[in-house]
């Protein structure tokens, strides 16, 4: 194995992470900050998508795309949490699932509804076509490594939008006690409007980026919604930190796996019978690494205090 | 007394008014209508419903139902089908692992099962089943092609993969059988997989002189855009699953010169065929893939049993599609021990053809060519 493969697949799994970031991010915030567990969050990735797609192909314009995945995402963001979610706050868990489940049943026949059954596709921007080459000989696609980029960068802007400013300080102070913020006068109901409408824009992102690479089809969020849980529950609910690093450790563990886990294998076996099972194993590693991080830190890695 | 003899009468009149009529046939069509995979269940459909239409047989009815590639929805669908809608056929399945989850248990209450697309390679060979048709191909089929194409043009080190469900090991199985070369790497991907980054990496570091890859759907178009946008360009090949007419548009011109194997092509030459093509074209507004004209001889398979007999007489329709007495767009058409297809199989390359993407055959892979497993069918 060259140095130049490791590190591509690195990038790989560095790459899948900060996506799953993406998604956590906005997943782990809802739930810090209002106790809600969100299962249409997946929904909202599909979303972005779909805008994007939509509007690159009508104007010709990814940018404009990815403006109006953001613009989407939040509307019905906002949209969900004012109708639907407002009503759940004070219900127990279980209420709160199956009334987002309801939601993501609602979104994808929508969805269905207004684009079709088959999946849409987004052309790659010209800016950032074909691949590059990295110090140490790697070559790699432009694309995924401004996937990197740009997700390093959302994650600063997080953190300073959360450490450093007025609105980020409330939400901090929503997420340790609900009622002494609201006595002290903060308007509660306009600030979860808008770390649902954030964390929602964030998914929608994410699925823009995504769906450049992939296809755009309902329910394409859902494999990613269930990811993004294993991440902060890996991570420790409710913590923007363990979300990030939740998100590269899944991100580098998946990718790894389906890399290493079928060459272990060869050592022992035959090649095509150590392809089928490194396959199936890679596929569950990284539930085999949530349950022994549960084991050890049942409340995950930076859970808060 | 009286009365009961005009019951009597009536229920002869009744039985006579009845058989004057055709038999009533009901068809359930369980497919893929939706997701990645929903490109290959409406070509099924659309061509299934153009040859019934053609037809103008009134007497069948089809009851479609989309199955989302789940095989526990396909399970549900089918029972449903069955028990309530008391259809006597069933066809429709497009994956081989809903297949491998539906036919068996619909074979074994009597139902007649007609594949126009999954060909396991367990149903081909020890659980072959009197009432199981397979109108498409055994899944290795175009695969063989391939490994016999790859060793022709002189490939010596081809990377394999596929997704890790029936059909992509029966695929690998396939291409090896007939490959001679070694292989620069074998690798299962999760099936519905959208993001190839870490395999085309493996592609990239192996030394390959080519690839080979059946990722049929969506799989494919993701891994192909991915591909074009690695850097690698290392040849790639693939079954004519992975380079069809629903997937040709959506991949781009980074498929011009491509190889592929087919049992079909929208240029072969036969009168059926360019019936098919043409009336497909005026119907629906595109061109036909290999998987509407797996639906298209599904359908007339089925219409040339009807018109010989009777489908509640088992026996009888059986050996009626046994004869496979139909005029088939792939110019010749018959069935083997085991109930699949003894067929030509041609190489395809993609070309650009008045501006849209589409194949044209370059020439012929295997004649009357049929699946490994037959022997081990006890039939």
């Amino acid at each position: 194995m060259t140095f130049a493969l490791f590190a591509e697949q690195l990038l790989n799994g560095l790459q899948f992470g900060v996506t799953l970031f993406l998604m956590a991010a906005g997943l782990t915030l809802i739930f810090g900050v209002m106790g809600l567990i969100n299962l249409a969050h997946g929904s909202l990735y599909m979303v972005g998508a779909f805008a994007c797609a939509a509007v690159a192909a009508w104007t010709g314009s990814f940018w404009l795309g990815l403006v109006a995945s953001l613009a989407a995402a939040a509307g019905a963001g906002a949209l969900v949490e004012l109708l639907v979610i407002r009503r759940l706050y004070d219900r127990d868990h279980l209420d709160q699932v199956l009334a987002t489940f309801a939601l993501i049943l609602i979104f994808s026949e929508a969805m269905r509804w207004l684009f079709g059954p088959f999946p849409l596709y987004l052309d790659m921007p010209a800016l950032l076509q074909g691949a590059i080459i990295l110090p140490g000989g790697i070559e790699y696609p432009l694309y995924r490594l401004a996937i990197i980029v740009i997700g390093i960068a959302v994650a600063i802007g997080l953190h300073l939008l959360i450490a450093r400013t007025r609105i980020g300080m409330r939400i901090r102070a929503g997420s340790s006690d609900r009622e002494m913020i609201a006595a002290l006068g903060v308007d509660i109901g306009k600030l979860y409007t808008i770390v649902f409408a954030l964390g929602a824009a964030l998914a929608g992102f994410a699925g823009a980026l995504v769906g450049v690479n992939q296809s755009v089809q309902v329910g394409m969020g859902e494999p990613v919604l269930i990811l993004a849980f294993v991440v902060i529950v890996i991570g420790g609910i409710g913590s923007l930190r363990g979300a990030l690093i939740g998100a590269l450790l899944v991100g580098v563990i998946d990718t790894m796996g389906r890399f290493l886990l079928p060459q272990a294998f060869m050592l022992v076996m035959e090649p095509s019978a150590a392809a089928t099972t490194g396959a199936s194993l890679a596929s569950m590693l990284i539930y085999v690494v949530m349950a022994l991080i549960l084991a050890f830190r049942p409340r995950g890695l930076f859970a808060p205090a | 007394m009286k009365k009961i003899l005009a019951a009597a009468l009536f229920g002869c009149a009744m039985m006579a008014a009845n058989a004057a009529f055709a038999d009533p046939v009901k068809i359930g069509m369980i497919t893929t209508l939706s997701g990645g995979g929903a490109g290959l269940g409406v070509d099924v459909r659309d061509g299934f419903m153009l040859a019934l239409k053609q037809s103008g047989n009134k007497d069948v009815t089809v009851i479609i139902k989309d199955d989302a590639q789940k095989p526990e929805l396909a399970v549900q669908i089918a029972d449903e089908m069955i028990q309530s809608d008391k259809v006597q056929i069933l066809t429709g399945i497009i994956w081989s692992n809903l297949a491998m989850a539906v036919v068996p248990n619909a074979v074994g209450q009597d139902i007649f099962y007609l594949s126009p697309n999954a060909g396991p390679s367990a149903l081909a060979g020890a659980k072959c089943n009197k009432n199981y048709f397979n109108v498409a191909w055994q899944n290795d089929n175009l695969h063989e092609a391939m490994g016999s194409y790859a060793s022709e043009a002189g490939y010596k080190k081809t990377f394999i993969l596929a997704p890790n469900y029936p059909a992509g090991t029966d695929a690998l199985t396939g291409f090896k059988r007939f490959y001679k070369g070694e292989l620069a790497g074998e690798l299962f991907t999760k099936i519905g997989q959208t993001d190839y980054a870490a395999e085309i990496a493996q592609i990239r570091a192996s030394g390959a002189d080519s690839v080979f890859f059946f990722l049929p759907g969506g799989m494919g178009i993701a891994f192909m855009k991915q591909y074009a946008q690695s850097g690698i360009k290392i040849p790639v090949m693939g079954p004519g699953f992975s380079f069809d007419q629903d997937v040709l548009g959506a991949i781009g011109d980074a498929a011009i010169g491509v190889k592929n194997s087919s049992q079909w092509s929208k240029d072969l030459d036969n009168a059926a065929n360019k019936k098919f093509v043409e009336s497909f074209q005026a119907e629906y507004g595109r061109l036909p893939s290999l998987y509407a004209s797996q639906g298209f001889d599904t359908a007339n398979l089925i219409l040339s049993a009807l018109a010989k007999a009777k489908v509640t007489d088992a026996d009888a329709f059986r050996a009626a599609l046994k004869a496979a007495d139909f005029a088939t767009v792939r110019g010749k058409f018959k069935f083997g021990n085991n109930n699949h297809p003894i067929q030509d199989i041609y190489v395809r390359e993609v070309v650009k053809d008045a501006g849209t993407l589409t194949n044209k055959i370059i020439g012929v892979a295997f004649k009357d060519h049929q699946d490994a497993y037959a022997s081990q069918c006890k039939m």
